[in-house]
């Protein structure tokens, strides 16, 4: 070829966003390759079983373990009087490990022993005899929450181990309080009372939200290594792992440089891997005894008994709205079932207060929540946090005032759905908001006034088939959530010689594909493909910190410390490349592997050789950044006001319905959902994300619920637990409303809970639709249904357990 | 201490013996004697299908099969699905369709449906979701895995 006849090379303009990106770590586990915790074995490792009570509510008279520690193979045993340094743990530091002197739940951790095989443990815990002395159970939070009911917590523990003697100036983690209630929520912005005045319809009713729990397919597990020196590496599926590598410190009482936490592969979070639970710190204390790595490994029955479960709520919403539809307050009181101890479901007001006060336009709201203990399993941080529970109420409650005062649900909706700019009553700025456009997404897309209408025609007439349609919108954190002191995640990026680049990040993979989104981010900065990077993200030693995959944040937050750390790294490039080339950096870009001119794609050098240039000379340099990512939001003051999300996500779902008026049976048919995801990164993931999140706002809608009678759990199985199964899935149609966040990576906000939050809703108004009948209750099953078609569902109306101030 | 039993049987086309407890099932002893973890517990009494195999060419809940009962059958795990043009494409159509999240369930599903598959029972996607209702997943909402199955049988939706 002659010199004339060569043309520069050209590289097109390509972008990975948007695109349909397969989830990296998924050929390992379709190959069934992929190592999680129940996969891997030290060697010298001891396995760990725990004892649990046999009683709901007793005092532990005794506890013989001497025929368990002398059985062959049993390494350690111990209880509670074995460990004198045991400090109370979980999110109100209000129950220890192994439980002292008295037990308040099924699920108690009484002893633990190590032993050589799992089955000789199980054999060891069989031998263990302890002596209870019953006390009366309080399974219903509103005997709990009456004066004079026993109390579940009456000693008072302190945090040195002792609960006898509390010293003035330590650390109380639980006073032995005077009642049984464990923490309370006052929320309030405008005035309610004027907003009542101003109302040309209230409304009043009691819903009550059941027992979920996250069911994930991989039951829980750790193991726990001391080394020589007494440091601390635990193989944990902790979704919080700078947070627990803390907290762990402050339980065994040693500096937190000393512990090292690798995530294996986790086999499905969903929020249930935020908090620390006994069995962890058991497993510390095993090893610690043992001197030899010690793994714990949960059956399902136990998963079931001692993980932990969806905030149970009672709730009284009282709503009202002029004739014109505008909406003038809300008053919102709940209880919710605490259970014998205090997890993050206690603190599920945080979430569910934005929603009564932000979800729509709300000039006036009064909240209040009472988390009263009982003997009953313990709520936890689920998927949507108390989401669910809120837009439940609210979703029915907006169909409820459209239909009293003659308006169309969606131009109800329309009415009071923000926009772009504005800033709620509890100081949420919605800086980008696609809510309209979800409105109207979803409703145009399902067809909803034409169907709402006939199937409200066709209630009359003959056949058990009725159908319905119903909707419902939610507003989540979309930007991260200020809870702790900072909501950041830390990048370290890499690139060797090859353009290949290791991106290190602080985020948790949880199955949920951030390790492949964040790939994305940095290789649509790089101008590189996917395959040329490498992500390190399971390893305490290695990572820089993040807070936790939580609040939908991690696209969002983890998102925009690896777009930091890229773009870093391309400005040392292209500066790199402009000195040797003589041009201007603005002039130049990265673009499939090469440094090419801006404007016209002509290719300057190939990436990987300018590096090695870089490399190999006199002064020799590598591309390596830092990026700590902060986003700018803002902690609540003590009234719980303040822009606590740098983004908030919004979303309306459709639900259709067929109910059989026969046998109370609703068979969900199609979900049209509208979600405003700020941008579509990878379309495949976040089709995964949404689908996932539906059918598991189908389950709680309908099929799952775990039943507790006495403090007693019935059913902790998958046969008598229903999770929902392939063939009764709904159809469908998912839409993506892109509303470009300014500060969100490359316009993205996050979406994880989104899509389980207004299933429920939108299904008890579908029901309304085919049937006429209004459901307070989950979950919808077909003898509720039945019996509420039945006109044998008394209303239940919850007094709130105090007068409003 | 337990009885112990010799069997001998085919793992994933190899030849080979084990002595194993008589009360252990199939799926402890893939897991725990022979070392292929590609099988995963997820109930242990035949709910959520994660410890799906092949016994024989035909599907079953590894947790639900006694140990000794693998004498002489051909058995297949996850790890044997190799060199297998269904398999093969089984497990680029779950990668490609975004069926794998977690991935937990996944080698049980890919064990299914392969089964599903080779015995000619995907012709629509109803079908496909009767075939795979044994399998539980938390993640995905199954969608994409019956359209990565669906895919591969050519089922029409």
């Amino acid at each position: 070829m002659s010199v004339a006849e060569k043309k520069p090379r050209v590289i097109e303009r390509d972008s990975l966003i948007g695109k349909r990106i397969r989830k990296m770590d998924a050929p390992e586990k379709a190959s069934g390759k992929t190592r999680y915790i129940h996969d891997i074995n030290l060697s010298g490792q001891l396995h760990g079983k725990i004892l649990r009570s046999e009683r709901i509510h007793a005092l532990i008279k005794s506890i013989d373990v001497s025929a368990a520690r002398a059985l062959p193979g049993v390494h350690v045993v111990i209880t509670a009087a074995d460990i004198p340094d045991q400090r109370p743990i979980g999110v109100a530091r209000d129950h220890f490990p192994l439980k002292v002197g008295r037990v308040r739940s099924e699920r108690d951790e009484i002893a633990a022993v190590a032993a050589e095989t799992e089955e000789i443990a199980e054999a060891a815990l069989k031998l263990i005899k302890v002596v209870y002395e019953d006390l009366p159970v309080i399974s219903d939070p509103e005997e709990a929450i009456k004066p004079g009911a026993a109390l579940i917590h009456p000693e008072p523990h302190g945090a040195d181990g002792s609960h006898e003697h509390l010293k003035q100036g330590t650390t109380i983690a639980h006073k032995g309080k005077p009642d049984n209630v464990a923490m309370t929520f006052d929320y309030t912005h405008g005035d309610v009372v004027q907003g009542e005045a101003e109302s040309d319809v209230v409304i009043e009713d009691t819903f009550r939200l059941h027992y979920v729990t996250h069911c994930c397919m991989g039951v829980s597990g750790m193991i726990a290594e001391f080394d020589a020196s007494g440091n601390l590496l635990m193989y944990s599926n902790t979704q919080v792992p700078f947070l627990h590598k803390r907290e762990f410190a402050e339980y065994l009482n040693i500096d937190p440089a000393r512990i090292r936490i690798i995530q294996p592969p986790i086999g499905g979070g969903f929020g249930s891997k935020l908090d620390i639970y006994p069995f962890e710190v058991i497993c510390l204390y095993l090893a610690r005894a043992a001197k030899r790595p010690v793994k714990m490994l949960f059956t399902r029955e136990e998963e079931f008994l001692a993980s932990p479960t969806r905030q149970p709520v009672l709730l009284t919403l009282r709503s009202g709205c002029k004739k014109d539809g505008t909406l003038t307050f809300r008053q919102v009181h709940t209880l919710h079932d605490n259970g014998a101890y205090t997890s993050w479901g206690a603190t599920t007001p945080f979430v569910m207060m934005q929603t009564f006060s932000s979800l729509y336009r709300v000039p006036n709201c009064d909240y209040h929540t009472a988390a009263v203990y009982t003997n009953n399993p313990y709520a936890g941080s689920f998927r949507g946090y108390g989401n669910l529970q809120a837009t439940f109420a609210i979703e029915q409650h907006m169909d409820m005032l459209a239909e009293r005062i003659g308006m169309d649900p969606l131009a109800f909706r329309l009415k009071n759905a923000q926009d772009a700019g504005e800033t709620t009553g509890q100081g949420m700025s919605f800086k980008s908001c696609g809510f309209k456009e979800c409105l109207t997404t979803a409703a145009t897309r399902s067809d909803y006034a034409r169907k709402f209408r006939e199937n409200a025609a066709n209630r009359d007439k003959p056949g058990n088939i009725k159908r319905g349609i119903g909707m419902a919108s939610m507003l989540h954190v979309g930007g991260g959530a200020k809870i702790y002191p900072s909501d950041g995640c830390g990048t370290i990026l890499k690139m060797d010689d090859f353009a290949n680049v290791t991106l290190i990040t602080g985020a948790s993979e949880i199955g949920q594909g951030s390790e492949t989104v964040l790939s994305q981010l940095v290789c649509e900065e790089l101008g590189l493909p996917i395959s040329a990077i490498t992500v390190v993200n399971n390893d305490t030693a290695i990572t820089p910190w993040d807070v936790g995959v939580h609040a939908s944040r991690t696209t969002f937050i983890a998102g925009n410390s690896a777009i930091g750390a890229a773009k870093k790294a391309k400005a040392k490039i292209l500066a790199v490349a402009a000195k040797k080339f003589d041009a201007a950096e603005a002039d130049l870009d990265l673009r499939g592997g090469f440094v090419i001119k801006a404007a016209s794609g002509e290719v300057v050098i190939e990436l990987s050789k300018l590096l090695r240039n870089l490399h190999f000379q006199d002064k020799a340099e590598l591309v390596m950044t830092t990026f700590y990512y902060e986003p700018p939001s803002a902690h609540q003051d003590k009234g719980f006001k303040g822009d606590v999300s740098a983004a908030y996500a919004w979303g309306t779902q459709v639900v259709e319905v067929e109910v059989d008026t026969d046998t109370g049976r609703v068979r969900m048919t199609k979900v049209t959902g509208a979600h405003d995801v700020g941008r579509v990164l990878n379309r495949l993931g976040i089709e995964g994300q949404i689908e996932g999140g539906v059918v598991m706002g189908q389950g709680y809608a309908l099929t799952e619920e775990l039943l507790i009678e006495n403090g007693v759990m019935r059913n902790p199985n998958f046969r008598d637990y229903k999770l929902v199964t392939a063939p009764e899935i709904p159809e469908m149609d998912i839409a993506f409303i892109e509303s470009m966040d300014g500060e969100g990576p490359q316009g993205a906000k996050g979406v994880g809970e989104a899509p389980a939050i207004c299933v429920a809703a939108a299904t008890a108004n579908a029901i309304c639709n085919a049937t006429g009948v209004r459901m307070f209750e989950l979950p919808f099953t077909p003898e509720k249904v039945y019996r509420a078609l039945h006109g044998q569902t008394p209303k239940r109306y919850w007094k709130p357990w105090r007068a409003p101030e | 201490m337990s009885l112990k039993h010799d069997i001998e049987f085919t793992l994933n086309g190899i030849k080979r013996r084990v002595t194993v407890d008589v009360t252990m099932n199939a799926l402890a002893m893939l897991r725990d004697v022979i070392g292929l973890t590609g099988t995963k517990y997820g109930c242990g009494e035949g709910e959520c299908g994660a410890c799906t195999i092949q016994v024989d060419g035909v599907s079953l809940n590894s947790c639900l099969m006694f140990a000794v009962d693998c004498d002489g059958r051909n058995v297949t795990t996850i790890e044997g699905l190799t060199n297998d043009s269904t398999a093969d494409a089984l497990r680029d159509a779950f990668v490609e369709h975004g069926a794998v999240q977690c991935g937990f369930c996944t080698p049980g599903m890919i064990m299914q449906a392969d089964h599903m598959l080779k015995s000619e029972c995907c012709g629509d996607t109803d079908s496909i979701k009767r075939g795979i209702e044994g399998n539980l997943c938390r993640c995905t909402g199954y969608k994409k895995i019956v359209d990565a199955i669906a895919a591969v049988s050519g089922a029409q939706t």
